[in-house]
């Protein structure tokens, strides 16, 4: 359903994957929390009685929206945070560490005293990756899996990655940056019947499905997933808020203490506002999925048919089926990214780029690249992921000025480049004199 | 309007395109639009940089044989917005008031492009060098083609780490990518790590490129 509010705007905003605007029904639920009903769930008296039983409210409905227990529900800042739980939260409860930095613990003994291992992809979102980095320094071994041309997820490749000492595997339900939906049941059975086989508790399954809260089935046994990270800012909902799924039973070391708030695992006083707002959200967002997503699908198809019509050497990054229905990603040559956003940008288009220019580490998109696309494509990738308030004339209006503003980069711009070539690649391969530009992104490749 | 967009609150670095930038980005002066048919159109011509880095430039450069002055100067870039502002901005600089002798235009330092241009944000600093890069490949081939060969500038590089094979030329391009001291140049390069020797050389070379480039 579209938006009002958002079609009140003259700009064309394509940035949902980035961050979506507040739902005014959410808006509405969280009114009562910021003055009246203010008090902290921890108190005895009234007021705090009032807050915990809205709480517990809150928690049911989140609990139920995805087929689990009020109790499995642990509420967090934000999807960032809930990676960093599930995924530093797994490793410290079986390799203890002192801190969250990660200092070993020598009087604690483990269940894996070495080795323990991991697996995850080369294209999860950077709040999975990072933390996965950070656990290669600290001694635990962990496989990035292949993602194929189309970023798709093989189950097989998982099943074959499985070793008896793997605690964990992280594998987000889609990308945030191609939307290619990851086949999440398939792997939870391989990694059952892996346990089951093994008489093992472990490997643990935890999935990011933040991108995909809007538009998927999130029920965790249909998925077989023990953990999954789902936050508010991409559901039309807060910023600032999100939860971490954590199936009874499974153990994980919480990375915030203090008053000792969500079951001991994640300290901090509720912010009753932001959940109110996440729970709305969610219920609205589970509720609309399948409409939303029958209404979207048809414009993304028709989106990336007539980009490929109008503009030439444009590919698409994904698989043109398996994506989220609001994700467009596709690279178009002899352009860089950055000046293609700033150019739109003046005509009141809102996308992003996966350009190494608008990075803070001057790397281009690691996901582009871990679809074994040269770095010509990464800095050439733009994504456009539509939401509520997009409707066919916002496309058609971007259909009129991308191809003008590519064809005038592309008169701006001396390259030429071919949509098979095999030459192009490698970032070393400077052409200048005396300036030397080592690779960029050395962790990926 | 306000010339700063955005400020990065931690480091307060600063993010922004002034109006200068984005009237070259929008209508850049001295653009090649088709290229030459004829080679000998232009008195000299050069390129810098790779599609694999996000940014590349072309150059094509004529001269007033009588007084080495430099008559036209067109190009190309592949890259961001500050890249296309900064070539564009240099082409002019060097054109304009009847053209600046080759000598004087090889002058032509990164940071007056960016004073001119009304600043760039430091992480932006690349896209100024390269105009400059392009520039004196282009002169170089000017140079090459009457057979000036003493004029040529080549810059080669010189190691200063021998352990790491690190080059002043490796110092100049962390101190581009914002490196400030010895320390943000070592997470770089991990240059005089076990060779405190030449530390002071590295600590000189970091303030002889952020003179350069940032002074």
């Amino acid at each position: 359903m579209p938006n009002n509010e958002i079609a009140k705007m003259k700009r064309v905003y394509l940035d949902h994957a980035a961050t979506t605007p507040l739902d005014v029904r959410v808006k509405n639920a969280m009114e009562p929390f910021w003055r009246e009903d203010f008090g902290n769930a921890g108190g005895l008296y009234e007021e705090g009685r009032l807050a915990k039983n809205f709480l517990s409210q809150f928690r049911e409905t989140i609990a139920k929206l995805i087929g689990a227990r009020a109790d499995e529900i642990i509420f967090t800042s934000g999807g960032t945070e809930s990676d960093n739980l599930a995924i530093f939260g797994v490793a410290a409860a079986i390799a203890p560490r002192s801190s969250t930095l990660g200092v070993e613990s020598p009087k604690t003994p483990s269940v894996f005293p070495r080795g323990a291992h991991i697996i995850t992809t080369k294209f999860e979102h950077h709040a999975v990756l990072e933390p996965c980095q950070q656990l290669v320094k600290e001694g635990f071994d962990v496989t990035f899996l292949d993602v194929g041309e189309y970023g798709l997820i093989n189950s097989e490749d998982v099943r074959k990655a499985l070793r008896p000492e793997t605690i964990l595997v992280s594998i987000m339900y889609a990308n945030n940056e191609i939307g290619t939906i990851q086949p999440i049941a398939e792997i939870g059975k391989i990694i059952k019947e892996f346990r089951e086989l093994k008489r093992k508790s472990y490997p643990l399954f935890h999935t990011d499905a933040c991108q995909a809260a809007g538009y998927l089935d999130l029920t965790v046994n249909n998925l077989g997933v023990d953990l999954m990270t789902i936050n508010g800012s991409k559901i039309y909902g807060p910023k600032g808020i999100g939860f971490l799924y954590k199936r009874a039973g499974v153990k994980i070391k919480p990375q915030i203490i203090g008053g000792g708030q969500e079951m001991r695992m994640r300290s901090g006083t509720e912010p009753m506002a932001l959940i109110a707002g996440l729970a709305m959200a969610l219920e609205i967002v589970q509720a609309e999925k399948e409409s939303e997503s029958n209404r979207l699908a048809p414009l993304r198809d028709y989106f990336i048919e007539q980009l490929m019509n109008k503009i030439p050497k444009v590919v698409l990054n994904g698989h043109p089926a398996k994506r989220l229905p609001n994700n467009v990603n596709i690279s178009i040559l002899d352009i860089e990214g950055e000046a293609l956003v700033l150019y739109l940008d003046a005509k009141g288009i809102s996308f992003s780029t996966g350009s190494a220019c608008t990075s803070e580490s001057l790397e281009p998109s690691h996901v582009i690249l871990a679809l074994g696309k040269p770095y010509e494509f990464a800095h050439a990738s733009m994504r456009f992921t539509m939401g509520r308030g997009t409707v066919k004339e916002n496309l058609d209006y971007v259909l009129g000025e991308l191809p003008n503003a590519v064809e005038w980069l592309r008169k701006v711009s001396p390259l030429n480049l071919e949509l098979g070539a095999k030459t192009m690649s490698h970032p070393e391969a400077f052409a200048g004199e005396n300036l030397r530009v080592k690779a960029r992104s050395k962790s990926y490749k | 309007m306000k010339d700063i967009d955005v400020i990065n609150q931690y480091t307060g670095e600063k993010w922004y395109y002034s109006n200068i930038v984005k009237e070259h980005f929008f209508n850049p002066r001295n653009l090649l639009w088709e290229r030459p048919e004829n080679e000998n159109e232009y008195d000299a011509h050069g390129m810098v940089g790779s599609p694999a880095c996000g940014d590349m430039m072309e150059m094509w450069l004529k001269v007033d044989k009588a007084t080495e002055r430099v008559k036209d100067l067109k190009w190309k870039t592949f890259g961001c917005a500050s890249a296309i502002a900064a070539t564009s901005m240099f082409s002019v600089m060097v054109t304009e008031n009847g053209g600046l002798p080759i000598d004087g235009a090889l002058k032509v330092r990164p940071q007056d492009v960016m004073l001119r241009l009304g600043g760039l944000p430091n992480r932006k600093i690349h896209c100024s060098v390269l105009a400059d890069k392009a520039f004196q490949k282009t002169a170089n081939d000017y140079f090459r083609r009457c057979g000036k060969f003493d004029k040529i500038i080549v810059e080669g590089a010189r190691v200063v780490d021998a352990r790491l094979n690190i080059t002043d030329k490796d110092i100049e391009e962390a101190v581009l990518e914002g490196a400030q001291n010895l320390e943000d140049v070592q997470k770089k390069l991990k240059v005089g790590i076990g060779s405190p020797e030449i530390i002071t050389e590295v600590e000189q070379l970091i303030r002889f490129y952020k003179d350069k480039y940032y002074g």
